[in-house]
């Protein structure tokens, strides 16, 4: 912990200098840095950015799980099969899953709605408020996530988790994905594709494979740039976060439910 | 107490027999493996800083990587596999954690647990 605050420190002195020159350049222009790069990044994330999505629920066409596949397949969740002799039902309860469709109802209108439900991204993530080890986390720019290599596997966020939006692996995982490392008795969920963020990309699979279906149902970007695409559509739509009454200022949010 | 003192340096004596071996068994990767680092002179430090110190560089890549979203590659385990993973016969590559290879080869020696591959890639993509 003693050496993670040294550094932070550390980077705050080297890059001190840097920011105040900057700044004086041109008196009166202030420099703006994008969250968007080119490359995989060398420097820490700030919490200038807030990655946060808005899903529109109207355009969450029935019966398409292509955002569900499309997760399985980026982050490597479809490697692994039900166990042999495994009940079909407990596993279908307990494999893993990053984001899973729900079905609402209205119960006095009988509307039906449909939604996809992953980590909400919280800005106050009780997942983070139980862990013991420090393994749930929430990374500077919002993203919530689980360290795997200090988890040690208790559960007590999955317990904590108001969205039910993670899940245990109980198997080892014979073919490891590069980009998504992962294995027996770590707690996992959606991570808003770290790994394409870091290198620079800006879309997540379920965007894009939302988009691929023609329903741009799910609009990803930073929440902290007013100009960003889902700055923009969350100012113009009305949308709403799920459990608000949690007060935990999830960055995703729902329009159409 | 003069007796302990020379059992004491004599179990030094053994103990640093013991901890130098590895790293003449190791040579054997060297000279027997067909990976990029064996016709390389050094890794990306000195080979005794690699040797004593490769934990260490992992885990605060680890790190910075996990937590603080740095992608660099000069410490990172990817880059340890993609240039110390061998090739067999047929051109494929060898686990880097199957038996006698470069990471199990001294890891199986000195009976150190490798916990690195139950979720990260052991050959390079």
């Amino acid at each position: 912990m003693t050496e993670k605050t040294n550094l932070a420190r550390r980077n705050f002195l080297t890059k001190m200098p840097a920011a105040a020159a900057a700044a004086t350049v041109v008196p009166g222009v202030v420099l703006h840095s994008t969250g968007a790069q080119a490359a995989a990044r060398d420097t820490a994330v700030s919490d200038k950015v807030r990655w946060g999505m808005l899903v529109d629920s109207n355009k969450c066409a029935d019966a398409c799980t292509a955002c569900v596949d499309a997760c399985n397949k980026e982050n490597g969740l479809d490697m692994h099969k039900m166990p042999e002799g495994a009940d079909a039902d407990t596993w279908d309860q307990q494999k893993p899953q990053w984001i899973r469709t729900v079905k609402l109802r209205d119960i006095t209108t009988g509307r039906e709605s449909k939604l996809p439900m992953m980590c909400q991204h919280c800005e106050k993530p009780p997942c983070e408020d139980v862990c013991p080890t420090g393994a749930s986390f929430r990374r500077a720019d919002g993203i919530v996530m689980v360290d795997r290599h200090i988890c040690i596997g208790c559960r007590y966020c999955m317990m904590a988790c108001p969205y039910k939006a993670r899940t245990f692996l109980h198997e080892n995982v014979d073919i490891k994905p590069e980009l998504a490392p992962r294995g027996k008795g770590c707690v996992e969920s959606c991570n808003f594709c770290v790994h394409r963020l870091d290198n620079g990309e800006t879309t997540t699979a379920c965007q894009d494979a939302c988009a691929k279906e023609g329903h741009h149902a799910i609009i990803f970007g930073d929440l902290n740039d007013p100009e960003s695409q889902v700055s923009k559509a969350l100012k113009k739509y009305p949308s709403q976060q799920i459990r608000a009454d949690l007060k935990l200022n999830p960055g995703v949010r729902y329009s159409g439910i | 107490m003069l007796k302990s003192c020379f059992t004491g340096k004599l179990f030094a004596l053994l103990l640093l027999v013991v901890l130098a071996s590895p790293a003449s068994a190791d040579k054997n990767w060297r000279e027997n493996g067909n990976s990029r680092a064996t016709e390389v002179e050094a890794c990306v430090a000195p080979t005794d800083q690699m040797r004593r110190n490769h934990m260490e560089m992992i885990m605060h890549q680890r790190d910075i990587t996990v937590h603080e979203g740095i992608r660099k590659t000069d410490n990172s385990l990817k880059g340890c596999i993609s240039c110390h993973a061998n090739k067999d016969d047929s051109g494929k590559y060898i686990p880097v954690n199957a038996e006698g290879q470069f990471c199990a080869g001294c890891h199986s020696y000195v009976a150190a647990q490798l916990d690195c591959f139950s979720c990260h890639a052991t050959v390079p993509r």
